[in-house]
């Protein structure tokens, strides 16, 4: 921060300070979707579980879908902001701070998902009081408290020098207790070198640790699957294959962020096709990875066609045809073609690329629970449809509603607090990527 | 009673497998770790028994008031000291009779919705025999469903049994994915038929069932220490079921005691899908030498349960 500079807060004041009709308008669908949500919960924990789609076969439905799906989210946006963080990536100021709060947002939403899954909320504490070190799940317990704790950690680091910009500037038109917050939470950070080069080492240091623990924290959650004998989920390649389906959808929901709070704080300036570009091509060559780890997986469960894997993907081709195209086809193939021919790539088609590969990426963990539990080794003999085939209802659907809500809510109200461009050193930044452009 | 009490552990074990088992009845001998519970509800009958009770101390009950021992959570943890369990289920016997079923549900307060005990048609591939496939729980010696288990409340006891304990379940259900079987069941409510049973929890009885919580077959080790054997094979017309101890050699379906070993061996006994290596305490005998049609598993049953076969290759294959 060059002191003689305008200070970039004069531009970014307004969204901290002023809520228009139509920011309302939105809190308040989101908090109604969020109410139906509350609703649907009491019910499932009045009536049981009876109320979701689950039964003794399809143990797992919707619920663990989205606990995979936002713990992905949330590991995507560590992943992506550590490395370009740790890269010192030159056009990641203007975005860093979206892949930030998607991982802190989507890492607070993820497990919630997975209580839902759970018949007796009332002795949950027993993980803990009793959790035995050999079952996948205390080691899941583990490593996330271990990573919403270093996620913390990481953003707050990355959001210090902001906090100490908004304790400076004075003309900021915010009541007396925010500006007090702001005061407290800058822990008195004044920009000095000793200080910056301790942040640095800080932040540094952060981002390393929470690339590592993201890497192992999905990797344990797709152990989950792959430690059990059941025909599809006994896969080596399920850690990996889980890490880069995580990044890919996170990189997906990273454009989507962007292209709405450009449009939405008019930051058109600061966030430019360039960003969606590079985040564009990142998200292609995860693409290329994915695909490739999809091939791999079924491709050796078809040819050595073991008789439960030969059901398994009967059933895929079967039941879940569509989802099975969307997922592994057209969610692999789309951003290679958009990103990967130039004529496509703008900002509206990479935006509607990633909205494709985010509903891809929900189909693939679909088609990866659900099938497997409607094909076991013992075939299903039921007359009841409902215990033969899962079809979520809707409270799950509900639910699930409520879960992209409180994300939505989350990411509004944490952008009426802090600037969604970080305005501490975005214009030196910028000089100096003109000056090597 | 009196007079096995005083005989040695090893004679008195000895004694209840041929005896007891065979018979069906008999009150609790063997380990030595028998909790009566005396259900002041019940009507006396004046008759006197004598029981062991947990401090090893002979007391004398009225009979009327002794129902089965409910054994404490913490001593069902234990299981009984020197034995190891075995079932064999002889395929060739079985008719789909389904009273193993019935009997289950009614021992263990289960309602419909929750088999413990599952029938299943099975045919390995479209050439060969179809069958009818009683699955009770195997009880496995390497059971996935106890590792996975994130707070221990399903474990694996000395004498080879596989428990939940449902005071200690959250209702995770990695278990059930665990079970390469389709063995375990969950409470997705409360069913009215778990109000049915007056008596405490105890994981060896398995009842009363608790809502968001899993159950399973427990091969009954309530009945097994008042030296019966459990409900599906005393219950079942044919004898399919037979139940002992691998360490005493021996099964019995109540009228039929053999030498599990050489019953195994002349036989041809195996475990299901014993390639996953979850080496299961089930055995199974090749349904040779069939006393019935498999047609005759259709016979009175209930539409709902004809129902549950119809899309099985069999059924397609004989459709009218």
């Amino acid at each position: 921060m060059e002191p003689e500079q305008k200070n970039p807060l004069s531009e970014f004041a307004p969204q901290l300070e002023r809520t228009s009709i139509q920011g309302y308008a939105w809190i308040v669908f989101l908090v109604f979707i969020i109410g139906i949500g509350v609703y649907a919960f009491l019910q499932q924990v009045f009536r049981g579980h009876e109320v979701t789609g689950m039964r003794d076969n399809v143990v797992w439905g919707v619920y663990i879908v989205n606990f995979i799906f936002f713990m992905g989210v949330s590991y995507a946006g560590a992943l992506i902001s550590g490395t370009l963080h740790l890269f010192k990536t030159a056009w990641r100021k203007p975005v860093i701070r979206i892949a930030e709060f998607i991982t802190i947002i989507s890492l607070l939403i993820g497990p919630c998902f997975i209580l839902l899954c759970i018949g007796r909320l009332d002795k949950l504490h027993y993980l803990v009081l009793f959790g035995r070190i050999q079952s996948p799940i205390t080691w899941d317990v583990i490593a996330i408290s271990t990573d919403i704790f270093g996620c913390l950690i990481f953003l707050y680091l990355a959001l210090l020098r902001d906090l100490a910009t908004l304790r400076d500037y004075e003309l900021l038109q915010l009541p007396k207790w925010r500006k007090k917050l702001y005061k407290i939470l800058a822990l008195g950070y004044t920009g000095a070198p000793e200080q910056q080069q301790r942040l640095n080492r800080a932040t540094n240091i952060m981002a390393a640790m929470v690339i590592s623990i993201a890497i192992i924290v999905y990797s344990v959650l797709a152990w989950i699957f792959s430690v059990t004998l059941q025909p599809g989920w006994h896969s080596t390649i399920f850690g990996p294959y889980f890490v880069i389906a995580a990044v890919y959808s996170g990189s997906a929901v990273m454009i989507i962020c962007m292209w709405v709070f450009r449009k939405v704080y008019h930051l058109e300036e600061y966030i430019t096709k360039k960003h969606f570009v590079a985040v564009g091509v990142i998200m292609l060559v995860l693409a290329a990875f994915f695909g490739y780890f999809t091939f791999s997986d079924y491709l050796t469960k078809w040819y050595g066609s073991e008789k439960n894997d030969e059901l398994l993907i009967q059933l895929l081709f079967r039941e879940f045809y569509w989802p099975f195209i969307i997922s592994n086809y057209v969610g692999v193939l789309l951003p290679l073609l958009v990103v990967g021919i130039a004529k496509f790539r703008t900002i509206t088609n990479i935006t509607l690329t990633s909205v494709v590969v985010i509903i891809a990426l929900w189909l693939n963990r679909y088609i990866i629970v659900v099938p497997t539990l409607e094909s076991p080794y013992l075939p299903i003999q039921d007359s009841r449809p409902e215990w033969m085939n899962y079809s979520a209802t809707w409270v799950e659907w509900s639910l699930t509603a409520t879960g992209v809500a409180v994300f939505c809510l989350l990411f509004t109200v944490a952008s009426k607090f802090i600037t969604i461009v970080p305005v501490s050193g975005v214009q030196g930044e910028e000089k100096k990527e003109e000056a090597l452009v | 009673m009196e007079e096995d009490l005083n005989k040695n552990k090893k004679n008195s074990r000895r004694q209840f497998l041929k005896k007891g088992l065979m018979a069906g009845a008999g009150v609790a001998i063997g380990g030595g770790l028998i909790t009566a519970y005396v259900d002041a509800t019940a009507t006396a009958t004046g008759e006197k028994v004598k029981v062991l009770t947990t401090d090893g101390e002979i007391m004398e009950v009225d009979q009327g008031l002794l129902k089965l021992p409910r054994i404490s959570r913490e001593e069902s943890h234990k299981g009984i000291p020197g034995r190891k369990f075995v079932m064999v289920i002889d395929l060739g016997k079985c008719k789909n009779a389904r009273k193993c079923v019935e009997a289950c549900q009614k021992g263990h307060h289960l309602p419909k919705s929750q088999e413990f005990m599952k029938v299943y048609l099975l045919q390995d591939s479209e050439k060969t025999a179809p069958y009818w496939f009683p699955k009770p729980c195997f009880h496995c010696d390497n059971p996935l469903c106890v590792s996975v288990c994130p707070v221990g409340a399903t474990f694996k006891r000395t004498d080879g049994i596989v428990l939940i304990d449902n005071q200690r379940c959250i209702g995770c259900k990695f278990c059930m994915t665990g079970c390469p079987y389709s063995t375990r069941v969950f409470a997705w409510k409360h069913y009215h038929e778990y109000d049915e049973d007056k008596q405490p929890y105890s994981p060896e009885a398995s009842s009363p069932g608790k809502e968001g919580t899993v159950s399973k077959c427990d091969f009954c080790p309530d009945l097994i220490r008042v030296g019966k054997i459990p409900y599906c094979a005393a219950a079942c017309p044919m004898g399919v079921i037979y139940f002992g101890d691998v360490d005493e050699d021996t099964v019995t379906n109540g009228t039929e005691t053999f030498q599990f070993s050489q019953l195994i061996h002349d036989r041809a006994g195996y475990r299901y899908l014993e390639t996953l290596g979850t080496r299961p305490c089930v055995y199974y005998l090749p349904p040779v030498d069939r006393q019935f049609e498999v047609d005759r598993g259709f016979g009175d049953l209930d539409e709902s349960i004809k129902e549950r076969y119809k899309d099985t290759p069999y059924s397609k294959k004989n459709k009218p």
